[in-house]
């Protein structure tokens, strides 16, 4: 009747049992959904809107130095732009305070010599736009728009005029756009962030929360053995964290329109291989401090932060003084981050993949192996 | 007899440096009885279960249990024991049956056995009706039941439970008990660790462990019987019983004193009858009286602690007000539509102690901590010292001193340092506050320790320096928290010779507890159950309201059982 404790179907079902259990635990815990599930669109929201450039409906004012017909028909079509909010004047020294105090954020000078130029068949007339220096982005995105205005302005003009092209400027529409790539980059490290909370951090604290209620030390005496234990934990927030790479690629792809130029598979093989040094991590923490205050703070400080800082996700490693780039070569997001943007923008590049596995593969079996060689079937 | 379940010999286990926590144990363990693990916080008890589960390894002495060696086999222990940590070890987030499935699995029960073993046990436990509710939603008192259950799936030939009792109420301690008790018919050996002495007594086997050493080894009444007839009552004490207890305590003849209700119980020295002191009146009477399994224990530590508080010596006299000094009128506080507390009301006069009892969450706590102005009542009014708590908290609070559960102290700063902490909050400067201070490291003792960080004291100093810092300033009014919860006979005793002292000088006490034997130390006592107090009166009413013909003597303990039973049939009527 009684079977043998540590058979391998014993220890097949205990482990089972384990990883069930671990599973409900994460679906009613409101921190590990939060964690995995809700945390990734906040991050892609805030690294996709926060730096945004969003010109639509930037304040600007327009001057017009001489109120001819072709002065107001311009400055009309600045106010029916959707990408500007206009307030007129008719001396540029009106608009210079509200410049100052960032009111309006550039100044198009339609000016007194306007009509005259664009009578003279041999002069394109002058528009000049005055920019706020301080903010560089916004003002080469306003120029850009501004130019947008002006050549529609003179081909709508051009074709009333009976002509086929517009004599003034040349067609550019090939707006300048910098969000575009950052945000390339940035679903890059959302991802590696919230992969590392899921390893790292939530690990940590689930299994600090198991010592702290107490839980812990009713597993420990029953049957299970210590690689059960952490398997029972492995498993489970391995797939959580697969999950909300998941949920930020799919984010990045269909609601932030990133190119996913690689396959399915790499970005699945580069991701797990970064998902064991980042548990086996949060396994160490959680072997060497039993209470979640503590954890969450060594969590934080050797995981979070780094993959923040010193992976290349924000601040360019090269960039940095030569012992700092030093470290970023111990932190594991380093060696993830180049392959992620890779399989996202340019497609499968194994060299660089299976480089990078490789190297996440070696620091994962060294946290998972002190891991092991930390955790044993005692309390104290 | 068959061969016993556990055999150690020589135990000795180390934490760091300092006194060993366990120190050359050599006990048995057999089956079929209920082996108490007995003594106060620190005594050891933890360290001694959790060797048994392999989940600690001793240093020094060699120890079975089931036949196997815990360092070696300890898988095979695993297998074949019930182990209860002290904090259940439920997960909160996961149902009655979930938390049952799961251990289930752990133990290897098989699937097809666990429908009858299920039915069972949630009957035996009576948590059937709760099998989809999770375990964090259910009442101390039935999480310990799962625990117990989740503990027993696989029929364990040892069951260890470490302090199940704590902080579930009289009734459900009562029904653990007597679910324990069952199992004793299938040979399983049980193992119940505690700190109170009236559980040690009904065990059938008595470990009793003080500082890491084992004092007594074998039946309860074994060691109850060392005092038998030295044991008494005094009754019809004319005046304070207080002072005549003081004064009991410190005749030659007597090892132990304290206040049951309206009388003393006495125990004298072998060969000895106490003499009674002459304050105690000339009516007064001795009455010889069965010994308890307390006595015997702080007989065989050598007797309690001296009569007389240095503390309450060096108290001025409060001058006798005629007003009550804490006054609740109709205090009341809801948590959203939950009443904490509902339309409790009394009044404590000066040198009067005024008893909260009840079990936790009963609303003691609540209404305590409106008293003291930590929280503001939503209906009601209360003073302390004449002033509105509620128009003048900080004033108030200037008037009372306020010794939290668990002492509040600045763990990290050393001992003068929060003496001097706490005379700076209670306002004392200057001659007042050195002289203050002073004192204080002399009533208690506590030169040798000044430059130690408070939480690294042993804990009947870090009781010591939390009274010091509650009484520094003075107070009229004195508000003590589960004062002796967790301490060990000895040093409860002299934490009440100290409030006994104070009592005397003219302070107003208010005490929470939630332990039978601290209640018969005050004058009066309101019974909370439910947020609502059900029965107000001093102990010896209480006890007499429930008296029968069968049950002429009741204790504390059946008169709160009673009590509560019956509003809970008038409720459901």
């Amino acid at each position: 009747m009684t079977e043998q404790p540590f058979s391998a179907r014993a220890r097949a079902r205990r482990l089972f049992a384990l990883m069930l259990k671990e599973a409900r635990q994460i679906v009613r815990d409101p921190s590990s959904i939060l964690i995995a599930f809700v945390l990734p669109p906040i991050l892609l929201f805030l690294f996709g809107y926060g730096v945004s450039l969003d010109a639509t409906h930037t304040k600007i004012g327009v001057v017009m130095e001489v109120p001819s017909q072709s002065a107001r028909d311009l400055a009309f079509a600045f106010q029916a732009s959707p990408y500007f909010d206009v307030r007129l004047a008719t001396d540029r020294r009106e608009l210079e305070g509200p410049l100052a105090r960032r009111e309006v954020r550039a100044i198009v000078v339609i000016p007194a010599a306007f009509d005259a130029d664009l009578h003279k068949r041999s002069k394109t007339p002058e528009v000049q736009v005055i920019h706020d220096g301080a903010d560089p982005n916004t003002a080469s995105l306003v120029q850009g728009y501004a130019q947008g205005v002006i050549n529609s302005w003179a081909t709508v003009r051009a074709i009333g005029a009976g002509k086929a092209r517009p004599d003034s400027g040349p067609e550019d529409r090939m707006w300048f756009n910098p969000e575009q790539t950052s945000r390339y980059f940035l679903v890059a490290g959302s991802v590696a962030v919230v992969m590392a909370l899921v390893g790292t951090l939530l690990t940590a604290l689930v299994v600090a929360r198991e010592w702290e209620r107490g839980t812990m030390e009713a597993l420990m005496a029953t049957p299970v053995t210590a690689t059960e234990l952490l398997l029972g934990k492995v498993v489970p927030y391995f797939l959580l964290g697969l999950g909300s790479m998941s949920v930020c690629a799919s984010l990045a792809v269909f609601v932030f329109q990133v190119p996913f130029r690689g396959s399915v598979g790499a970005l699945l093989a580069i991701s797990s291989a970064f998902l064991l040094p980042s548990l086996g991590q949060g396994l160490l923490i959680s072997a060497a401090t039993k209470n979640q205050f503590l954890a969450s703070q060594i969590a934080i400080l050797s995981s979070f932060l780094p993959t923040f800082l010193l992976s290349g996700f924000i601040f360019e490693i090269n960039s940095m003084p030569k012992v700092v780039q030093w470290i970023c070569q111990v932190v594991p997001a380093r060696w993830l981050i180049p392959s992620l943007q890779t399989v996202f923008v340019a497609g499968d590049l194994w060299s660089l993949f299976v480089k990078d596995i490789a190297v996440l593969a070696l620091f994962g079996a060294v946290f998972l192996g002190l891991a092991v060689s930390r955790t044993r079937k005692q309390v104290a | 007899m068959a061969e016993p379940l556990v055999k150690a010999e020589g135990l000795t286990k180390r934490f760091g440096e300092g006194a060993p926590s366990l120190d050359g144990i050599s006990a048995e363990i057999s089956a079929g009885v209920i082996t108490g693990l007995v003594g106060p916080d620190g005594a050891g008890k933890t360290t001694l279960i959790r060797l048994m589960t392999g989940l600690l390894q001793a240093e020094e002495g060699s120890l079975r249990v089931l036949g196997f060696d815990p360092t070696k086999d300890a898988r095979w222990i695993q297998a074949s024991i019930g182990y209860m940590p002290q904090r259940f070890g439920l997960y909160e987030d996961l149902t009655v049956e979930e938390n049952l499935n799961l251990y289930a699995e752990l133990h290897g029960l098989p699937t097809a056995e666990r429908p009858p073993v299920f039915a069972e046990l949630l009957a035996f436990t009576d948590l059937a009706r709760f099998k989809s509710r999770p375990a964090g939603k259910l009442s101390g008192g039935m999480k310990q039941k799962l625990g117990l259950a989740c503990a027993l799936l696989r029929k364990p030939r040892l069951l260890l439970l470490d302090e199940p009792s704590v902080g579930v109420d009289p009734i459900s301690r009562r029904e653990l008990w007597r679910m324990v008790s069952r199992l004793k018919a299938d040979g399983v050996g049980v193992v119940w660790s505690t700190s109170y002495l009236d559980e040690a007594e009904a065990c059938d086997h008595v470990l009793l462990l003080n500082q890491g050493k084992l004092l007594f080894h074998g039946a309860p009444q074994k060691l109850t019987e060392r005092t038998k007839g030295r044991v008494f009552r005094v009754t019809d004490v004319e005046g304070r019983r207080r002072n005549v207890l003081a004064e009991a305590i410190d005749e030659p003849e007597v090892v132990d004193g304290i206040i049951q209700g309206q009388s003393l119980r006495l125990v004298s020295k072998a060969g000895t009858t106490p003499k009674l002191p002459p304050n105690a009146g000339p009516r007064a009477r001795l009455v010889p009286v069965a010994p308890r399994f307390e006595d015997s224990f702080i007989d065989a530590l050598g007797g309690g602690p001296g009569g007389h508080s240095q503390l309450a010596a060096s108290r001025r006299r409060i001058e006798a007000r005629r007003e009550p000094v804490i006054v609740a009128r109709g205090l009341t506080k809801r948590f959203g539509d939950f009443t904490a507390a509902s339309h409790i009301s009394f009044e404590v006069s000066p040198g009067e102690i005024f008893g909260l009892l009840g079990p936790n969450g009963a609303g003691k706590s609540t209404t305590f901590r409106m008293l003291c102005g930590l929280l503001k009542p939503t209906e009601g009014e209360g003073t302390v010292a004449g002033i509105d708590l509620r128009r003048d908290t900080a004033g108030a609070r200037g008037r009372l001193g306020y010794m939290a559960q668990k002492f509040s102290l600045y763990g990290d700063l050393s001992v003068a340092q929060n003496l001097i902490f706490f005379a700076g909050v209670y306002g004392l400067i200057g001659a007042r506050k050195e002289q203050q201070i002073q004192q204080m490291i002399e009533v208690f003792a506590l030169g040798n320790w000044l430059s130690m960080a408070a939480k690294e004291l042993p804990l009947g100093f870090k009781q010591r320096l939390a009274l010091a810092c509650a009484v520094m300033h003075e107070p009229e009014a004195l508000f003590l928290d589960e004062p002796t919860s967790g301490a060990d006979p000895i040093t409860r005793r002299e934490f009440w010779t100290h409030i006994n002292g104070l009592v005397e000088k003219g302070v107003a006490v208010v005490v929470t507890t939630h332990f039978m034997e601290e209640a018969e130390y005050c004058d009066r006592i309101s019974l909370i159950y439910r947020g609502r107090s059900i029965a107000l009166g001093s102990p010896d009413e209480l006890k007499a309201r429930i008296a029968t013909p069968e049950r002429p003597d009741p204790t504390m303990e059946d008169a709160f059982i009673a009590l509560v039973e019956a509003h809970d049939r008038r409720a459901a009527a």
